[in-house]
């Protein structure tokens, strides 16, 4: 018995099964199962034979066909008064739902699409939005921060000489002098907590503090996107008031 | 009022999304509802009995001007555009979402009976669908429901104008 194959890309194993009962011109409330399921195989071993990418879900369906075409020869030992579901019911409300939404997939196609069949005007933006957009500021993680310190530290001159330094800077120290700026500035980008040409120590400094702070919901950390400025704003207000008292 | 008229067909040639009726208010100010909505039925009419280029439409709760469907060769040649953007399966699933909204992943892939992952990221980024919120069951998952894009690109004024299923079943019989 030679069957004719198609081997157009079906969209998933219900329009395969659709096709197929549509072929047959099967009516869809009572399928033959023997037969589809046959048909069913063969077109999976074809595309399993052209190297057709599988996926998972052809053969879930085909495990489901085997699976009802072998309940529906068994013998029903249940009460005959009572109306036993057809074992194809499940089967037959997903091919009706699928067909239906594969209808309307068809006629969402045919209305007149915008890029397709009709075209509207294509507005420059205004020069204005280009230039002056506006920053939104999105709360941050440390990772964040931590990427902005290897930009940082990526971006400085390796130095061969090596040199002894007598200067010691203390976390304490750098948690200060942050909380010190910040009282005054209110905000302050990570870069101007480096000041200019930072040596690679102060950037570690810095950001040991940072984490610190943060860690201790002294400061919050925001950025306008990504690659954005990072931004460092006091988290409480009272702070204010204390480092200044403490000078 | 003339005025209005003038107003009301700069708006719309100057704008790069459709213009509702309270957005054309808010701009023109003192204009009853009333008036705008006659100047924009007048407008549509003119340029329907125009028979020019385009056409006034209504679309997405608004109005756009938008080429004629019959002159459509002339602009892909001038483009070189490639006929078709949404795939079978893009259009299968956004088909599913439209009618189900709100929607969660597992019931399109249960409609579909395929896992639609890849086609649903690609709705996504084309802006046609957007996560609408969480579901309020275990595991929380994300409800999808389709966008004003949708709308602007499928040329419907709202979700209502899209036919039922039922309706779509008898057209087929």
């Amino acid at each position: 018995m030679g069957y004719e194959i198609k081997l157009d890309i079906f969209e998933g194993p219900l329009d395969l099964l659709l096709y197929l009962i549509r072929k047959n011109e099967i009516d869809i409330y009572n399928i033959p199962m023997a037969v589809i399921t046959d048909q069913y195989l063969q077109h999976l071993e074809v595309m399993k034979s052209l190297n057709l990418d599988l996926a998972g879900e052809y053969l879930v369906m085909a495990s489901t066909l085997v699976h009802i075409k072998s309940r529906m020869l068994l013998p029903t030992e249940t009460d005959p008064e009572e109306d036993e579901e057809d074992p194809r019911a499940d089967l037959v409300r997903q091919l009706l739902e699928y067909q239906a939404f594969k209808e309307a997939a068809l006629n969402l196609d045919r209305r007149l699409l915008l890029g397709r069949d009709v075209f509207k005007r294509e507005v420059q933006p205004e020069l204005e939005t280009l230039s002056g957009e506006e920053e939104e500021l999105v709360e941050i993680s440390v990772f964040e921060l931590v990427e902005a310190f290897q930009r940082m530290a990526a971006g400085l001159p390796r130095e061969e000489i090596m040199e002894i330094e007598t200067e010691k800077l203390s976390l304490s120290d750098m948690i200060n002098e942050i909380m010190e700026k910040l009282s005054e500035a209110k905000d302050l980008s990570f870069m101007d907590l480096l000041g200019e040409s930072p040596t690679r120590k102060k950037i570690i400094y810095t950001l040991l503090a940072l984490l610190e702070l943060m860690k201790i919901r002294l400061v919050r950390a925001f950025q306008s996107g990504p690659f954005g400025p990072i931004r460092i704003f006091p988290a409480v207000e009272e702070w204010n008031g204390r480092s200044q008292g403490d000078h | 009022m003339e005025d209005l008229k003038a107003i009301i067909e700069t708006l719309l040639f100057a704008s790069d999304v459709p213009l509702g009726v309270d957005r054309i208010r808010d701009i023109v100010g003192e204009a009853e509802r009333a008036d705008i909505v006659r100047v924009l039925a007048d407008l549509r009419q003119e340029y329907g009995e125009r028979r020019g280029g385009f056409e006034l439409c209504e679309v997405a709760s608004g109005w756009q001007f938008r080429t004629r469907p019959d002159l459509s060769p002339w602009i892909k040649k001038m483009k070189g555009l490639k006929p078709s953007m949404l795939s079978p399966a893009a259009l299968e699933t956004l088909a599913v979402i439209a009618y189900r909204q709100p929607v969660v992943k597992a019931d399109i892939d249960r409609v579909r009976g395929v896992d639609v992952s890849g086609t649903l990221r690609g709705l996504l980024d084309k802006k046609l669908v957007r996560m609408l919120g969480r579901k309020d069951v275990p595991g929380k998952p994300i409800m999808y429901g389709t966008t004003r894009k949708f709308l602007e690109v499928f040329n419907l004024k709202d979700l209502s104008e899209l036919p039922t299923l039922r309706e779509l079943k008898e057209l087929q019989e």
